[in-house]
C-alpha cells in the first residue's frame, strides 16, 4: 500500500530582514533600498536567509499517528504549515493522498460577534466542510461542546472554557483522511482534553491518519503511536515506536540547556563587550531548565569584554512568544540605572523574584549598550521554558489565554 | 477528494480553480458573516445602507444645483444624481473593503488553508448586498416622480456586471499589494474621495466630454476611468433617451477586462507568500 504521507525532500527558507523595528514592509522602504542597490551594488546586509526546514524525507502509512517533537525552532510548526498548504516549501515534494484537515489553532475565523450556532457554520466552512455537512453534524457538534444552553449568545460573552470547547466540536467533527493537530490541545480543562483524545484516537480507529505537535509528552504518549524528532530543521530521529522517540527526545533536550552563546555568529553590534553564556537559575542559585512561574527565577548573563573599557552599561533580556510577539522586557536602564563599569569578564544576574509569565516556551534576545552605542545583540540567544506555577499564591493557576505580566526585579553585576 | 495532493514550489497553480470550487460554501460564509457582523451593536442596523448613499446623494445633487449642472430631458435632478450615486458607491466600497480584506482576515491566511482570492471576492459580494437594498432608493424616488424607466432597462444587468469586474480586478490588484506594503492604506481612501469628485455624478460626462476648455488628451484620460463608462451606462439603461458617449463605454469594458486580468495575475503571483508576509 502507498503511504499517505510522502515527504522527500522538503526544505523552507525564510528571509529575515534586521531592521526589527518595522512591522511590515513599506513601499518606500523598498523604493529606498532600491535606490541604494542602483548607488552601491552589491547585496543588502539588512537580509538574512534562515532554513526552517532542510531536507526532510519520511512516509506515513494509513492509521499511524505520529507525534512530531522538537524543541521551539526545530520547525515543527513550518512543517505543518507547508503539510497544511499555508506555506509554500522552498524545495522537495510533499504527496498527499487523501482530504486532509490541519487544526493549527483552536477557533479559527470565529467571529466575537457572531453567536456560537453561527460560528459552528463559519469555522466549519473555513475548514473546508459543507453547508449540508455542517448541517448534517450540528447536533452531534452542538453535544459534543457542552454549550447548548449558550447557542445563540455571541461567543464574545463565552468563558475561554466554553470557546475552547465549542471550537474543538467543530474541529472533532471533520471527517478528513489526514488530521494535522498543532499544540492546540493545550488549552482547556484537563477532562475536556481527555475527551478531544478519546475523540482523536476514534478518528485514527477508522483508518485515518494523525500528526500530532505537542510539548505534553504524556499526551503524546498516549495518543501517538509513532514519534519522529526535529532538531533544528532536519530529521533527528527518523519515524520510530512513539516511546524511544520520546526518550530520545528527553535526551537531546538535556544535551542542549547550556546554550553556547559564544559561538553565535549571526550577531550584531560593535563587539566590545560580548555575552558567552546564558544559564536559567533558581534562589539558590543552581543552574534549572524549566522556570516555574511564580518562583524567583535569575537570568545568568555571561559576557567577556574583547580590549574594551565598559561604561555605561545597559543589558536587556528580550521575552518573546513563540510566534515572535514580544512580551515584555528585563532591562536595568530601565530598573536601576546602567552599569557604570564592569569588570573584563563576568556575568549580569537579574533577579526576578516572581516569575510571570506562564507556561509555555519563550525565546529570549539579548542586547548590550555601552554609552548608547550597541555591541552585541543575539536575537534568539536561548529559549526558556516556563511551567505553570503559583504566581498569586492563591493555589490557582492563570489559565494561559489570560497572560498578563507583572513584573519586580533586581539587577546586580559581579 | 481520493485524488492525491502533490505539494511543490512552483506547482501552486494545479488545481487552483477546483479548490475555489471545493470551497464553494466558503464565498458564501464569509459574505454572510460581513454582513451579519456589520451592523451588530449599531442602532438602525441596516438602515445604514440605505443612510449612506442617500446623503451622499443629497450632497451630490445639491452641488449639482448650486452649480446649475445641465441635465438631459428635464429629467429630476435627484433621479439624475441617484443614478449616478448608487454604482459610485457600490464600487467605491466594494473596492475599499476589497483592498483590505487580506489584511483584516490575517489570522485566517496564517492557520488555514483555502484559495485566498474567496476572501477578497466575498467582500464584494457583500458590496453587491448592500447595493441591492440601496436600489430601493432610487425605486422610491422614482414613484415620488412618476418616472417610468426606459425599455433599456434591460440592458442595466450587463453594466452592473461590468462594474463588479471593475471593483473586483481592483480590489485584487490592491489587496495583494496591500499584504507586503501597508502604504495602500493610505492611497485607497484617497482614490476613493478623489474618484468621487472626478467621476461624473453632480454632473454628466458630456459636461467634461463636449467642454471647449478641456484639451482632448485630457479627454482621453477621463474616459479611461473604467467607472465614467459604467455610470453613463446605467443613466442611459434608466432614462433612455440621452446621449451617450459609445467610447467611454467600451472602453470601459476594456479597462474592466484588462483590470480583472492584471488583479487575477498580480494576485496569484503574490499568493504564495502572503502567510509569510502577511
Amino acid at each position: 500500500m502507498q503511504p499517505v504521507i510522502e515527504v522527500e525532500n522538503i526544505s523552507k527558507q525564510y528571509l529575515i530582514r534586521h531592521e526589527k523595528g518595522l512591522p511590515y514592509q513599506a513601499l518606500r522602504d523598498v523604493l529606498v533600498r532600491n535606490a541604494k542597490q542602483i548607488l552601491k551594488p552589491g547585496k543588502p546586509k539588512t537580509i538574512e536567509s534562515f532554513w526552517a526546514l532542510s531536507d526532510v524525507s519520511f512516509q506515513i502509512n494509513s492509521g499511524d499517528r505520529v507525534g512530531i517533537i522538537g524543541r521551539n525552532g526545530a520547525g515543527k510548526s513550518t512543517l505543518l504549515k507547508v503539510l497544511s498548504r499555508i506555506v509554500t516549501p522552498t524545495k522537495g515534494r510533499i504527496t498527499l493522498r487523501g482530504r486532509i484537515a490541519s487544526l493549527l489553532e483552536v477557533g479559527t475565523g470565529f467571529h466575537p460577534e457572531l453567536t456560537g450556532r453561527e460560528n459552528i457554520f463559519l469555522n466549519g466552512a473555513i475548514l473546508g466542510m459543507h453547508k449540508a455537512e455542517i448541517k448534517s453534524k450540528f447536533d452531534e457538534i452542538v453535544a459534543f461542546s457542552e454549550v447548548e444552553k449558550f447557542l445563540d449568545t455571541p461567543v464574545k460573552r463565552y468563558s475561554s472554557g466554553m470557546y475552547v470547547r465549542l471550537a474543538f466540536a467543530v474541529a472533532a467533527h471533520l471527517e478528513p483522511e489526514i488530521l494535522i493537530v498543532d499544540e492546540v490541545l493545550a488549552v482547556g480543562d484537563a477532562e475536556f482534553q481527555k475527551k478531544c483524545i478519546g475523540k482523536m484516537k476514534d478518528v485514527s480507529g477508522s483508518g485515518r491518519t494523525i500528526l500530532f505537535v505537542s510539548h505534553n509528552l504524556p499526551s503524546l504518549s498516549s495518543l501517538c503511536n509513532k514519534g519522529m524528532v526535529l532538531h533544528k530543521g532536519t530529521v533527528n530521529l527518523p519515524l520510530s515506536p512513539i516511546q524511544d522517540a520520546i526518550s530520545h527526545y528527553t535526551k537531546i533536550t538535556q544535551h542542549l540547556a547550556q546554550s553556547v552563546i559564544s559561538q553565535r555568529t549571526d550577531r550584531q553590534g560593535e563587539g566590545g563587550i560580548r555575552f558567552t553564556a546564558f544559564n536559567l537559575l533558581n534562589a539558590q542559585m543552581q543552574p534549572i531548565d524549566i522556570a516555574v512561574c511564580g518562583q524567583t527565577v535569575i537570568f545568568k548573563l555571561d559576557y567577556c569584554c574583547n580590549k574594551f573599557e565598559a561604561k555605561q552599561i545597559a543589558a536587556a533580556i528580550g521575552i518573546y512568544g513563540l510566534d515572535g510577539q514580544l512580551f515584555t522586557v528585563f532591562a536595568n536602564e530601565y530598573a536601576q540605572g546602567n552599569f557604570a563599569t564592569a569588570p573584563n569578564s563576568g556575568s549580569m544576574y537579574c533577579t526576578i523574584e516572581k516569575f510571570p509569565l506562564t507556561s509555555g516556551k519563550y525565546a529570549l534576545n539579548l542586547i548590550v549598550y555601552c554609552n548608547g552605542i550597541m555591541h552585541d545583540w543575539v536575537q534568539q540567544a536561548a529559549m526558556i521554558e516556563v511551567d505553570d506555577g503559583d504566581f498569586y499564591g492563591t493555589g490557582k493557576t492563570v489559565a494561559s489565554t489570560h497572560r498578563s505580566i507583572l513584573v519586580a526585579q533586581k539587577w546586580k553585576m559581579e | 477528494m481520493d485524488k492525491s495532493i502533490v505539494i511543490e514550489p512552483g506547482n501552486e497553480a494545479a488545481n487552483y480553480w477546483k479548490d475555489i470550487w471545493h470551497f464553494r460554501s466558503l464565498f458564501y460564509f464569509l459574505a454572510w458573516r460581513d454582513v451579519l457582523v456589520r451592523y451588530k451593536q449599531t442602532t438602525i442596523g441596516i438602515a445604514w445602507s440605505i443612510v449612506r448613499p442617500l446623503l451622499t446623494m443629497l450632497v451630490m445633487a445639491g452641488i449639482g444645483w448650486i452649480f446649475n449642472a445641465p441635465i438631459p430631458n428635464g429629467i429630476p435632478r435627484l433621479l439624475w444624481v441617484c443614478a449616478a450615486t448608487l454604482p459610485w458607491q457600490f464600487f467605491s466600497s466594494a473596492f475599499s473593503e476589497s483592498s483590505g480584506s487580506l489584511v483584516a482576515n490575517a489570522n485566517l491566511l496564517t492557520k488555514v488553508y483555502f484559495p485566498r482570492m474567496i476572501v477578497p471576492i466575498s467582500s464584494v459580494i457583500v458590496c453587491v448586498f448592500d447595493f441591492l437594498i440601496s436600489v430601493s432608493i432610487m425605486l422610491v424616488a422614482m414613484w415620488y416622480y412618476q418616472y417610468m424607466p426606459a425599455l433599456q432597462i434591460v440592458w442595466l444587468p450587463f453594466f452592473m456586471v461590468l462594474l463588479f469586474i471593475i471593483a473586483l480586478g481592483s480590489g485584487l490588484f490592491i489587496a495583494a499589494l496591500n499584504v507586503k506594503y501597508r502604504d495602500f492604506r493610505y492611497v485607497i481612501p484617497f482614490i476613493v474621495q478623489f474618484g468621487l469628485y472626478v467621476s461624473p455624478i453632480s454632473f454628466s460626462s458630456t459636461d467634461v466630454l463636449q467642454h471647449a476648455g478641456i484639451p482632448s488628451y485630457i479627454k482621453l484620460l477621463y474616459m479611461l476611468n473604467p467607472v465614467v463608462g459604467v455610470i453613463d451606462g446605467f443613466r442611459w439603461c434608466i432614462f433612455g433617451n440621452i446621449s451617450i458617449q459609445w467610447t467611454s463605454v467600451i472602453i470601459s469594458v476594456i479597462c474592466a477586462f484588462g483590470i480583472l486580468m492584471l488583479g487575477i495575475f498580480n494576485f496569484r503571483r503574490m499568493e504564495k507568500s502572503f502567510a509569510d508576509v502577511i
